[in-house]
């Protein structure tokens, strides 16, 4: 029998571990109400206090927060932001797969020994980086080949595409992976080409929602980026003619302006509803990679 | 067209596209580092940046970057322990667990310029903390807290159940099984976790704009005083890092040589990361053969 205070004790030591557990995972669930609370707060505050209209502000194209009285129409932003997350999508998301399959299926010798390493390392680039090769490398070039400025949509497109390949590859990697080789091996005994095999068991059926998984985290990164896409966008406020005329997005718009405005003003509150803006895209990526992560285990 | 052409063109379109991405990251790799090492010297890394003329260096900036992780790591490691240890051993199956599953994934996607707002509103303006190291090293312990604790969990939850199970049967408690049986065995997996996303803060910049602020005082290297604003080790001064000092000087442009600094840190910022990486794989697998008989 064990006397009570080595009971005692032991419950202590055994309490201490659970209570400072327990309260280390729980300050995550509170940061995230406290963003969400702090960022919804300041961004409605547009709406609430300063009277802008949130259709004006979702489907307005002139921006003129300085102007009397002025004017909040976001439009511009928002679609710039989606223009170049889809953009980069589009070009990234073949690409990426296809270097995949390439780095699994085909030469995975290859893959494995030069591919994989170069790509770990990519992800990590600081995206500083890639906005500051943009700037340097890639818009003399658009300059030269298509005239104009350079800075442009075009651009911001082409810095994202290049930013978000080594995550959709690496995660592509993962999804290809995973698929049994027992299919594999049956559709080939089954005579099937290779091709056969990685366009109808391995792209369409096994592996479909992880590849569309990495597809989207590609596309949240791509969305939330904020400093290499300012770098190389232009920052011109107006609904873009063309691929290659200047635009905005809303983080390029929050990183510039964020500094410059005085808080608490309708300039300054429009920047957070921004931000919340970019807050709620998450939660719909989020949203979306749940959804497909259930219905690809059912 | 055939079956076996419509495979090997298909082949063909693989190769292609390997080759496309082969080009594009290496050229990118070495462009930054052939143009970035003409620029690196040791004048370079140590002497402070000019304003409006040539030939600054990066000194505060690459102080600033490593304290900065430093303060950052002794925040997230100890909570992302907590958490991660809550989660794989404590964390019963119910709402709660998933609500802590579901704010981890939501931490960890959030772009970081809005979490360099939510620091500014909380640490910089409700704290009072102005624009500070303190500040930033917050706003990044957003980030990679939840990243800490997916690490911590999943080294705990690779060890073997037998060890565990050893322990129990022993008598020992769960809270010294934890410490003394499974944390051992999964230390190699959580540093090589920690050592990635120390990586990942040191080029972050979106998330310090607004918390740690994009100007550095004069520093003084021989001034060790804690609450002095020249002191290095002042956590309540301004730091711009180098990543921002790249950002900055491209989006001023007040310095005739731009390009060629912004080339350097570039070059500094990829060759951290690169070491980070490498230290990373081989740090692990060398505690990984003192911890084990393997």
């Amino acid at each position: 029998m064990s006397s009570p205070t080595k009971q005692h004790d032991s419950w202590w030591k055994e309490g201490v571990g659970k209570v400072l557990t327990t309260v280390s995972a729980s300050i995550l669930i509170l940061t995230t109400l406290a963003i969400i609370y702090f960022i919804a707060s300041k961004g409605l505050a547009t709406f609430f206090s300063n009277g802008v209209s949130l259709v004006e502000f979702l489907i307005g194209t002139e921006w003129n927060p300085e102007g009397a009285p002025g004017q909040f129409g976001a439009l511009p932003f928002i679609l710039g932001s989606f223009i170049v997350t889809v953009g980069s999508a589009l070009l990234a998301a073949p690409l990426g797969i296809g270097t995949a399959i390439f780095m699994t299926e085909i030469s995975p010798r290859i893959g494995q020994k030069v591919m994989q390493p170069v790509i770990e390392l990519l992800v990590g680039i600081p995206s500083v980086v890639y906005g500051f090769i943009g700037l340097s490398v890639l818009i003399p070039f658009l300059r030269n080949s298509f005239g104009g400025v350079g800075f442009s949509i075009l651009a911001g497109i082409l810095v994202l595409t290049v930013m978000i390949l080594p995550t959709i590859t690496s995660l592509s990697v993962d999804a290809v992976k995973r698929v049994p080789r027992d299919l594999k091996e049956a559709s080939l005994a089954l005579g099937a080409t290779r091709w056969q095999t990685i366009w109808n068991i391995i792209v369409l059926r096994s592996s479909l929602p992880g590849l569309l998984m990495a597809i989207i985290l590609g596309m949240a990164r791509a969305f939330g980026e904020a400093l290499a896409v300012q770098m190389v966008i232009g920052n011109t406020t107006a609904i873009p003619k063309s691929l290659l005329s200047p635009s905005n997005t809303l983080t390029s718009g929050i990183t510039l302006n964020m500094g410059n405005t005085i808080p608490g003003s309708a300039y300054n509150n429009a920047l957070w509803s921004m931000g919340l803006l970019l807050l709620i895209m998450t939660l719909i990526f989020i949203l979306l990679i749940r959804w497909i992560s259930k219905r690809g285990q059912a | 067209m055939n079956t076996k052409a419509k495979d090997r063109i298909a082949t063909g379109v693989f190769y292609a596209m390997a080759m496309i991405i082969v080009a594009v990251l290496f050229g990118l790799l070495f462009y930054i580092l052939f143009h970035g090492l003409q620029r690196i010297d040791l004048q370079f890394i140590t002497s402070s940046p000019e304003f409006m003329k040539a030939g600054g260096g990066v000194g505060p900036q690459l102080f600033n970057s490593l304290y900065l992780l430093v303060l950052t790591m002794l925040i997230t490691l100890p909570l992302g322990l907590g958490g991660g240890i809550y989660l794989a051993e404590y964390a019963p199956k119910n709402k709660v667990t998933d609500v802590i599953r579901l704010s981890i994934e939501v931490l960890s996607s959030l772009p970081s310029i809005v979490v360099g707002l939510f620091g500014l509103m909380l640490f910089v303006n409700t704290m009072g903390w102005g624009y500070s190291i303190l500040s930033g090293a917050f706003a990044l312990t957003v980030f990679n807290l939840p990243l800490m604790v997916r690490v911590v969990e999943e080294s705990l939850s690779s060890v073997p159940r037998e060890q565990k199970e050893a322990s129990f049967a022993l008598g020992i408690t769960h809270w010294a099984t934890i410490r003394k049986v499974l944390l051992p065995v999964a230390l190699p997996g959580i540093l090589t976790g920690a050592i990635l996303a120390a990586g990942r803060i040191f080029g972050e910049a979106a998330a310090l704009l607004f918390t740690a602020g994009m100007s550095s005082p004069n520093l003084n290297f021989a001034n060790w005083n804690l609450l002095d604003p020249a002191s290095p080790l002042n956590p309540f001064r301004p730091a711009e890092t180098l990543a921002v000092h790249i950002w900055k000087i491209n989006s001023e442009g007040l310095i005739p040589d731009v390009r060629e600094v912004a080339d350097g840190a570039s070059a500094l910022l990829v060759i951290t990361v690169l070491v980070f990486n490498i230290a990373a794989r081989w740090f692990g697998k060398w505690l990984y053969r003192r911890l084990t008989a393997s």
